[in-house]
């Protein structure tokens, strides 16, 4: 239902091409389509009012740079800046540790926000990163919660704190001093998800949080949440000031404005994000990508992100450092072939990248196709060599493949012919002019040669 | 003693107005004849902070400016409140009335509360002096199957339940065929939360519904989707996917207790076509409320 940000804001300044400032003028239709963007994304009215005020600043006066066109002047400038205010650099520690005795961790947030699996995620992350840490059970309200934590301990493989106590803060208590005296160097106090309105619980977590000072205060948050973001998060923030946010849930279609607004509210840093129920599904937090996925632009990132759900996560992970560094083999072709098999649905991904929301349809049912089946043969039936290094493939071993592979040789020309197209246009993402071309034609018919199915598929998914 | 405490009285009474209108500034919009350009902008911005999306807001702005061409004064309150209440009345949800087996499941993102509002419409069902079964359908989450058997317990109601990891379509299917043969009324069905972009998961719904035909050609007889009130946008395309794919039949709005004002069903109802059926507005067991339109609008608008 969301066009993508980049595909109204070429329409908002069509006319304005050849223009070399940006005005007033031009860019009032500009920020009227980021704030409507920012809306459906979730970032609160007043947060995306502050935001837009400070870009229209920025924005004024600045020159458009050549090849690029008021609407990608304005929309880089817009990019940039929410980049920078979702954390510009990621921190290379994510957490702050104690000087002496145990580090504690202390996960809030709201019921059914996703605590005692993040909680269990963390767990095992410090574990993986050298530390020992210890669960402990602080929900005595919601039925089997406590079971929950120790069962998702046993799987990140480390301990949860038992113990015959009722009250929260005498568990959290008891639990730093097992830490202390077995030398569990990591505490992470997994407590009751609560309404900020509700007082009397608010009170219980600044007891948990007078009684074992923690390091960290960790505001869990559903990456799903509205507008109703920056009232809970800057009431726990009020309360127990918080010194980060784990946002969870980030593997749907949410846009996660949330994030934003969050951040806005309590000037503190997003650490982690949870994409999926696995344990592993966890990871730092990228500002760059969040700033992409809120303005809806779509990159190449955020496209393997969507698809990561179905896809090797190492490959896609190696795939994207080689499509930044213009390494793409033969054999990154065949691996992508398998993953759109994998993959029921390109339509998504496709809305994610910018200019491209037209061409949706069209694609739709290329993952399906059977051409797809014919090439991954003719990818499979070369020797991994030769996938490295496609300047190999002379005319005998292009009939050799061919019949390797059960197709015509002309399917193996047509492929490499197609390998060496898509090299140059993942060389040409990195280039704005290239965008440009991509949204002139966006506002045209589309991709021209698009409906003949492979033939012109320029597309690595 | 008695004029003491009127002054007392009335004292407290405007100190809520007061933190009323600090609180919700929504009030001080609403009550006005006439709104001015700023006035205006000022109202979108309180309406968008309920969640109700930037159409279904413009359109709302929309209505006013209209009403303030044509009359003189106008009442912002009432014009808005018929809006909403249009698009709320438009699927009023059927009541659960006993009869043959019926079965009811309950589907939607992780912890939005499906467990604690299946927990609380089961009680709410057996003091109502009907038999109820409920179902442990996520045997995925660590201890689903547990706190279930907790909100059985709190009920007073039977639960069915295999081990974890087992086939959520065959236990789905064990519960119907149960309560089929002991005519039990209800049969109450937990599944895990997923996400609606998962097509694996959401496959897993489609198998639940059709393992239960089979034992009941008509089932699942409604399919509640459960949503949490602070969901932002991210709720259309939850409940859009949820329908095409699990055959939801009504909503659920639960959280209704917190700051959150749940707006977001207003296009989800506009464009799904589907009724809220209750509200959750708390963790207690009585926690569960047949949704009441007039009452959510006027907690939308702040009242
Ligand atoms: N304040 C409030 N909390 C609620 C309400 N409904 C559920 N909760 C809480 O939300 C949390 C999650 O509820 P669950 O019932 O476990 O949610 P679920 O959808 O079954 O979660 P998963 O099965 O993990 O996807 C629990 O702490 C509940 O007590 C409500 O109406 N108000
Ligand atoms: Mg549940």
């Amino acid at each position: 239902m969301f066009d993508s940000l980049s595909d109204k804001l070429s329409k908002a300044m069509k006319t304005l091409r050849g223009h070399s400032k940006l005005t007033e003028a031009n860019i009032e239709a500009a920020l009227r389509e980021v704030r409507m963007a920012l809306l459906e994304a979730d970032v609160h009215v007043q947060v995306a009012r502050t935001f837009l005020s400070r870009v229209k600043e920025k924005a004024l006066g600045k020159d458009v740079l050549d090849g690029l066109n008021p609407a990608q002047a304005f929309i880089d400038i817009v990019h940039q800046e929410l980049t920078a205010i979702m954390g510009g650099q990621v921190d290379e520690h994510p957490l702050n540790y104690a000087s002496k005795g145990p580090t504690v961790v202390m996960m809030v947030g709201l019921q059914g926000a996703g605590k005692t699996t993040t909680s269990g995620k963390l767990a095992k992350f410090l574990k993986k990163a050298g530390r020992s840490p210890l669960l402990v059970p602080a929900d005595v309200y919601r039925p089997a919660a406590i079971e929950q934590l120790h069962i998702v301990a046993k799987d990140a493989g480390v301990p949860s704190f038992r113990t015959e106590e009722k009250d929260p803060v005498a568990i959290c208590k008891a639990a730093l001093k097992e830490a202390e005296l077995k030398g569990w160097d990591t505490v992470i106090l997994d407590t009751a998800g609560r309404l900020h309105l509700d007082e009397q619980l608010m009170e219980e977590l600044s007891k948990i949080k007078a009684t074992c000072e923690p390091s960290e205060i960790l505001f869990v948050a559903d990456a799903m949440t509205g507008q109703d973001a920056v009232r809970s998060a800057s009431a726990f923030h009020e309360k127990l000031a918080i010194t980060g946010v784990v946002l969870t849930k980030a593997d749907g279609d949410t846009r996660g404005g949330a994030a934003f607004s969050i951040k806005e509210v309590t000037g503190q840093p997003v650490k982690f994000v949870g994409e999926g129920e696995k344990l592993d599904d966890f990871q730092r937090f990228h500002p760059d990508r969040m700033a992409q996925r809120i303005l809806g632009m779509g990159d190449v990132l955020s496209l393997i992100e969507h698809a990561k759900d179905r896809i090797d996560e190492k490959d896609a992970e190696q795939i994207a450092q080689r499509l930044a560094k213009n390494q793409f083999t033969l054999e990154d072709m065949r691996k992508q072939f398998q993953q759109v098999k994998k993959l029921g649905s390109m339509q998504k991904i496709i809305g994610m990248m910018p200019g491209m929301g037209q061409m949706k349809e069209q694609l739709a049912s290329v993952a399906s196709d059977k051409r797809v089946t014919h090439m991954e043969a003719i990818l499979n039936s070369m020797t991994p060599k030769e996938r490295a290094n496609p300047n190999l493939l002379d005319g005998k071993r292009r009939r050799r493949i061919a019949l390797g592979a059960g197709r015509p040789v002309h399917e193996v020309n047509q492929l490499l012919k197609q390998y060496l197209e898509m090299k140059k246009m993942m060389s040409q993402m990195n280039d704005p002019k290239f965008m440009q071309k991509m949204q002139r034609m966006a506002g045209g018919k589309g991709m021209p040669g698009m409906g003949g199915g492979l033939g012109g598929f320029k597309m690595p998914f | 003693m008695g004029l003491l405490d009127g002054l007392l009285d009335k004292f407290k009474q405007g100190l809520r107005r007061t933190q009323e209108l600090v609180l919700s500034p929504i009030q001080g919009l609403l009550g006005l004849r006439r709104l001015d350009e700023d006035q205006l902008q000022e109202l979108e911005d309180l309406l968008l902070q309920a969640d109700l999306g930037v159409h279904a807001v413009d359109r709302l702005m929309a209505r006013l400016r209209f009403e303030m061409k044509r009359s003189g004064d106008i009442d912002p309150r009432a014009a808005l409140k018929d809006e909403l209440l249009k698009i709320l009345h438009l699927h009023p949800s059927r009541p659960l009335t006993a009869g043959e087996t019926q079965v009811l499941l309950l589907v939607g993102v992780n912890g939005v509360g499906k467990t604690t509002t299946l927990g609380k419409l089961a009680a709410h069902l057996k003091a109502r002096g009907e038999g109820v079964m409920v179902v442990a359908g996520d045997t995925f989450r660590a201890a689903a199957i547990d706190q279930l058997e907790a909100w059985g317990v709190r009920a007073g109601v039977p639960v069915v339940r295999n081990q974890m990891g087992g086939d959520p379509a065959a236990i789905a299917y064990d519960g119907a065929a149960s309560a089929l043969a002991k005519s039990i009324p209800w049969v109450l069905i937990d599944t895990a939360g997923r996400l609606h972009t998962k097509d694996h998961l959401m496959k897993e719904l489609d198998k639940i519904r059709r393992s239960l035909q089979k034992v009941i050609p008509s089932a699942p007889h409604r399919v509640f989707m459960v949503l949490d009130a602070t969901t932002g946008q991210n709720g259309i395309t939850q409940a859009e996917a949820f329908k095409q794919v699990a055959g939801v039949t009504d909503l659920i709005l639960t959280k209704l207790d917190g700051s959150a004002k749940g707006g977001v069903v207003v296009p989800i109802l506009e464009r799904l076509k589907l009724p809220i059926a209750y509200v959750g507005v708390g963790e207690g067991v009585d926690d569960l409320i047949p949704f009441d339109p007039e009452a959510f609008v006027d907690g939308l608008l702040g009242a």
